[in-house]
């Protein structure tokens, strides 16, 4: 009996469970938002990729892959990509940290490698179609523009997304929906350069070997 | 409730000059991995060094790793508490692009095997104008 008398009850801290913590941090819900958006968009890619490597041998006697793509040309590319989602990340930073030059100086880089990428693949495009392997020639090159196709028209509206963005911090500042919808736009290019790792592995290296 | 969410967005301001210095430093070591990446799948495409039968398991796991190293490095992707969500998605987003990719190829690849009665290549009876 003394014993209970003692010993006073104890408060103990348990962690507050998830379900009663409230809502999450807004810049925490808008990301899962987008990650979700990204990922559906992977998905569409995956249906793209598929039509592309279950009709990769079906030349119908046109050209094949491996006497249409220049080594070079890909690695280019890819290059672009490569400094173009290191320059985002740099926009990212200095979105963070609320500094108008770094954020300016950053997104005119990407905007350059996208542009210098949209470039190669557009000339790549138009030389294909110049030598009689457009989209029409066969199953190969029909699936080769869908998939190569799709993946710059995203690249192109990242560009106009960016540029939108740009007008925004000029004319707006950094409010807190612009930084999000910046942050946003991070999570996009950077996902657009997770479905080129993807491109330049299964259509130009895989016609290489 | 109103505190909490001030608490929330005083996690988005700027953070101490320490964090960009290691944010910077991250994302250097992002790039880096990504062309070491990006080069070796190409060294590994044209050098006839490696088994060609063991090429396209390589160049898939190179480019798996790369994939890794964006996620990680670029998108913020980690275990973390806030995210999650973020994991669990990313799971079903994997399970059903694998399901997409390779259930197509094999699917498609069975019908052609069992296509022995047809000529192998449509292009022999189907000419393009």
């Amino acid at each position: 009996m003394s014993t209970v008398v003692d010993n006073p009850v104890q408060t103990i801290t348990r962690p507050v469970p998830v379900s009663q913590r409230g809502p999450a941090p807004r810049h925490v819900v808008t990301t899962y938002g987008m990650w979700l958006f990204l990922l559906s968009d992977i998905v569409m890619f995956s249906a793209f990729f598929a039509a592309f490597v279950v009709l990769r041998d079906h030349t119908a006697g046109g050209p094949a892959g491996h006497a249409l793509f220049h080594r070079q040309t890909v690695l280019a590319e890819t290059a672009c990509l490569l400094f173009s989602s290191f320059s985002c990340a740099l926009l990212g930073l200095g979105v963070e940290h609320r500094h108008k030059l770094a954020t300016y100086g950053a997104a005119a880089a990407t905007l350059v490698l996208g542009a210098a990428f949209m470039t190669l693949e557009v000339s790549e495009f138009m030389h294909m179609i110049a030598i009689g392997a457009g989209p029409g020639r066969s199953a190969f090159l029909s699936g080769f523009f869908a998939l190569v196709g799709l993946h710059g028209i995203h690249v192109a509206c990242g560009m106009l997304w960016l540029i939108v963005m740009l007008a925004q911090v000029a004319t707006l500042g950094f409010l807190p929906k612009v930084a999000r919808r910046l942050q946003c736009f991070a999570l996009y290019w950077h996902a657009i350069d997770i479905v080129w790792v993807g491109v330049f592995t299964v259509v130009y290296l895989g016609a290489f070997t | 409730m109103n505190t909490e969410a001030k608490a929330g967005n005083e996690r988005e301001q700027p953070g101490a000059p320490g964090d960009l210095r290691a944010s910077l430093l991250k994302y250097a070591g992002g790039l880096a991995l990504a062309i070491i990446l990006t080069l070796v799948s190409f060294w590994v495409s044209e050098s006839g060094a490696v088994w060609p039968g063991g090429v396209p398991v390589l160049l898939a796991a190179l480019a798996i790793a790369q994939m890794g190293v964006h996620l990680l490095l670029f998108l913020h992707i980690s275990s973390g508490p806030e995210n999650t969500n973020n994991i669990m998605s990313l799971a079903f987003g994997v399970f059903v692009v694998v399901l997409v990719i390779f259930g197509s190829m094999i699917i498609m690849h069975s019908l052609d095997t069992r296509m022995n009665d047809m000529p192998a290549s449509p292009h022999a009876t189907m000419a393009m104008p």
